[in-house]
């Protein structure tokens, strides 16, 4: 297996991208694949800013390099737009519609930023933009949108459906199997398609 | 066998179980924690497993395990080792029985802390074997067979890991936890154990006559290698090896360093059969001072000749420049990327409800013209509120603030320092403070537990690393212990209460004692403590922002009007700062 496929889950501390890390590592080692990932951990995620890199296919280092990632996943709208430049010419950027605005944009009295500018801003980005709260709250829990997002990705991703759903039941809390199956499906019919 | 994708430190900590390990030990710390946090929570957690109070104190508990025959591990961040590195010095000496692994996790970057200094000097200085692993598989690799070198040299070996091993995933090949542990045994031999001077000479000159066969025993590990592919070499070592191996172009030869002290004459012959040499390693120049050593007439670029930082961390991209920097490679391989794009920051915060940010308000009222010395915690964030003027090192809050009481700066002095830090090294210098008659306040920010690393336990939380009762100390006995006539405890949550506390302090001279005692918010929520969340009567809020002001990340400011999200904890004091009284308790109807 010589496919390299870069992919970058931005969002903030406390939205699931570590387990959004261990869902697509998790499929990695069922199909066989070798991966590696990065993440932010300590006080670094305190409802700030969190990355995680997963390089699929890598024998490498953990880092994505800026310019290069072959997808973006993004759990806030904001954070997508912060991490865009990471994305290689052409690479679709799958963002949630909703946003947190950060504190600092009150201490500092900075304009607060709004889903339609950002959209508006990120033209020209291959854009995915899915209700993952909407969706999340329909498959039975808003705690299920990073999954949902996961689920809207999936077409994108070099790496297969039964693989993927495979690893979401071995990935999540066992109380929430069903729930979690459901979310990253529901995501899935959302997603754009390729 | 069994192929699992883990989290380096997860990874390492399988290791020490194929072992087995029979004794871990270790003080919390960004990015070494969940090593001892995979272990302690296993259903079964082997040997013996303890949280310490800081990393001199469990260094001296893993050396007298290992004194005692069994294999013991001992895990802390870089800079604990500069708290642990009075045992460190003097255990190199005495050595070791059963295999002692120190494991000192570096952090290139500063991506959680203070400083970015570099443990292999460490372990050059004590002149004992370290061991730094270029991917998470290496890392468990390593882990699996630091006991057995340490055992076979008779030294403690330092492992070290960086940020980007530690925190980093991979898919990872798992050897069979063991369960044949050790049981202890000291055999008293006061020449090795009891370091007086008539002692002490001849252990130095036994650990240098050590070195060399050290050096061979590491080449024949295989933990240093090299492959010859033409004229010029890149050496490279830890983490930093993964990134040059992304990038290096065909034709050039690569040696990769695992494992120090590096054997001269091995190192020798590889330099002389190059035209040109490139080291690439992060942070210290150790690789290359040795390789500049042994250079002889082969130029040597790297830190010294500026193709590569002395600070920081790498990547591949970074890589990808020194070797184009230094000649070794043509062109770039990664797309020019385009500048990020201007987006308001999301820096971490403390989170809705937390204690500190209440109490560091109540000090700003109280203590509005003063000097705030502080120390390392979630509180460190307390900087965005302006009560927080110094950091350096772990219980420096006490003891810096006391050398500035003693400065005759005519400004208060006001300091803040965690439960955990309090306990870590923030006792001595209280006993100092009050010893030596200054005038201060210390506010001990007590949220029961060591949050900011993951919510470990520590002695006032009343349950040890593995879930045992422990009955939780009396930090108001210890501060009246150290002789502090004013010792009081009030919640930051009752923020009126507790101003009245700070203006009762602020009246008295000498040492005064505010114990600012609440639960974490995280430990209360996985502890199903509920609170009603509070709501903003839109009506009566004139939008003067004194909330907005207060920061916390639940309030956010809607067409002039404050409103409360959903992230709130309801800890209630936004209802007491609103000079309208437009905050109250949600009543369902």
């Amino acid at each position: 297996m010589n496919c390299r496929f870069d992919v970058l889950v931005v969002g903030i501390g406390g939205q699931g991208t570590v387990l959004a890390s261990n869902i697509l590592g998790e499929a990695c080692v069922i199909e066989g694949i070798p991966v590696r990932g990065a993440e932010t951990h300590g006080m670094a995620q305190r409802g700030g800013s969190v990355e995680s890199h997963i390089r699929i296919g890598s024998t490498f280092g953990p880092l994505i390099s800026p310019g290069s990632a072959d997808l973006l996943i993004a759990f806030d709208l904001l954070e997508g737009f912060r991490a865009r430049h990471f994305l290689r010419d052409g690479a679709p950027l799958v963002t949630s519609r909703s946003l947190v605005v950060p504190t600092s944009v009150y201490a500092r009295s900075l304009p607060v930023p709004e889903e339609s500018g950002i959209i508006s801003a990120l033209m020209g980005t291959r854009l995915c933009v899915v209700d993952a709260a909407g969706i999340a709250s329909r498959a039975g829990s808003p705690l299920a949108q990073n999954v949902v997002m996961l689920g809207a990705a999936s077409v994108y991703l070099p790496l297969s459906y039964e693989a993927l759903l495979e690893a979401v039941r071995r990935t999540v809390p066992e109380k929430t199997r069903s729930l979690n199956e459901k979310a990253f499906e529901m995501g899935r019919d959302a997603g754009c398609n390729p | 066998m069994e192929r699992r994708y883990l989290l380096g430190n997860e990874a390492i900590a399988h290791a020490a179980r194929e072992v087995p390990v029979d004794f871990v030990c270790g003080y919390p710390g960004t990015p070494s924690s969940e090593v001892v946090d995979t272990l302690r929570v296993h259903p079964d957690p082997g040997g013996y497993i303890e949280w310490s109070v800081n990393e001199k104190v469990a260094l001296e508990n893993a050396i007298g395990a290992s004194w005692c025959g069994l294999r013991a591990l001992c895990t802390m961040k870089h800079v604990g080792l500069n708290v642990a590195a009075d045992p460190l010095m003097t255990s190199a000496y005495t050595g070791v029985r059963g295999g002692l692994v120190i494991m000192s996790a570096d952090d290139p970057f500063a991506h959680s802390s203070q400083n970015e200094q570099d443990s292999r000097v460490y372990a050059q200085f004590a002149r004992v074997p370290c061991l730094d692993p270029s991917s998470v598989q290496e890392a468990h690799d390593m882990m699996r067979d630091a006991f057995a070198l340490s055992e076979d040299t008779a030294l403690p070996v330092i492992f070290r890991p960086t940020t980007r091993v530690c925190h980093s995933k991979s898919d990872v090949v798992l050897g069979e936890m063991k369960t044949e542990h050790r049981a202890g045994a000291f055999e008293k031999d006061a020449r090795q154990f009891v370091v007086i001077p008539a002692h002490t000479r001849l252990l130095h000159k036994a650990l240098n006559e050590k070195q060399p066969g050290i050096r061979r025993l590491l080449i024949e590990k295989g933990y240093n290698h090299f492959e010859i592919k033409g004229k010029k070499a890149v050496i490279t070592g830890g983490i930093a090896a993964s990134y040059v191996r992304e990038v290096l172009p065909e034709g050039i030869s690569l040696m990769v360093i695992g494992a120090y002290p590096i054997d001269d004459e091995w190192l020798s012959s590889f330099i002389s059969r190059h035209k040109e040499v490139l080291v690439i390693e992060e942070l210290a120049p150790v690789i290359e001072v040795q390789v500049r050593e042994l250079s002889g007439t082969v130029p040597v670029y790297g830190k010294k000749t500026g193709h590569v930082p002395f600070e920081g961390e790498f990547s591949p991209l970074a890589v990808e420049k020194f070797l184009i920097s230094a000649g070794f490679l043509e062109k770039n391989i990664f797309p020019e990327p385009r500048q990020p794009d201007e987006v308001p920051m999301r820096p971490p915060i403390l989170c809705a409800g937390c204690m500190h940010r209440s109490a560091m308000y109540a000090i700003r009222r109280i203590f509005p013209d003063s000097v705030y010395p502080s120390d390392i915690g979630c509180y460190t964030l307390g900087l965005q509120m302006g009560t927080v003027d110094t950091t350096i090192c772990m219980g420096a809050s006490i003891t810096i603030g006391s050398g500035m009481a003693h400065s005759n700066t005519g400004k208060p002095v006001v300091c803040t320092i965690g439960d955990s830090t309090f306990l870590h090294s923030g006792i001595t210098g209280l006993l100092n403070a009050v010893y030596n008659g200054a005038d201060m306040v210390v506010i001990i920010l007590d949220n029961r537990v060591t949050a900011m690393t993951g919510h470990q336990p520590n002695p006032v939380t009343g349950l040890t690393a593995t879930g045992i009762g422990s009955p939780p100390v009396s930090l108001e006995a210890i501060c009246r212990s150290c002789g502090a006539a004013f010792v009081e405890t009030a919640s930051p949550h009752a923020i009126t209460q507790f101003l009245e506390v700070l203006k009762a302090a602020r009246d008295k001279t000498g040492v005064r004692v505010i114990i600012a005692r609440q639960p974490c918010v995280i430990s209360d929520r996985r502890a199903g403590v509920k609170r009603k969340p509070y709501i903003v009567d839109t009506e009566a809020c004139t939008g003067c922002a004194a909330c907005i002001r207060f920061g916390c990340p639940a309030i956010v400011f809607e067409e002039e009007k404050a409103r409360i999200t959903d992230l709130c904890s309801g800890c209630g004091v936004c209802a007491e700062i609103c000079p309208s009284g437009a905050i109250r308790k949600e009543v369902r109807k």
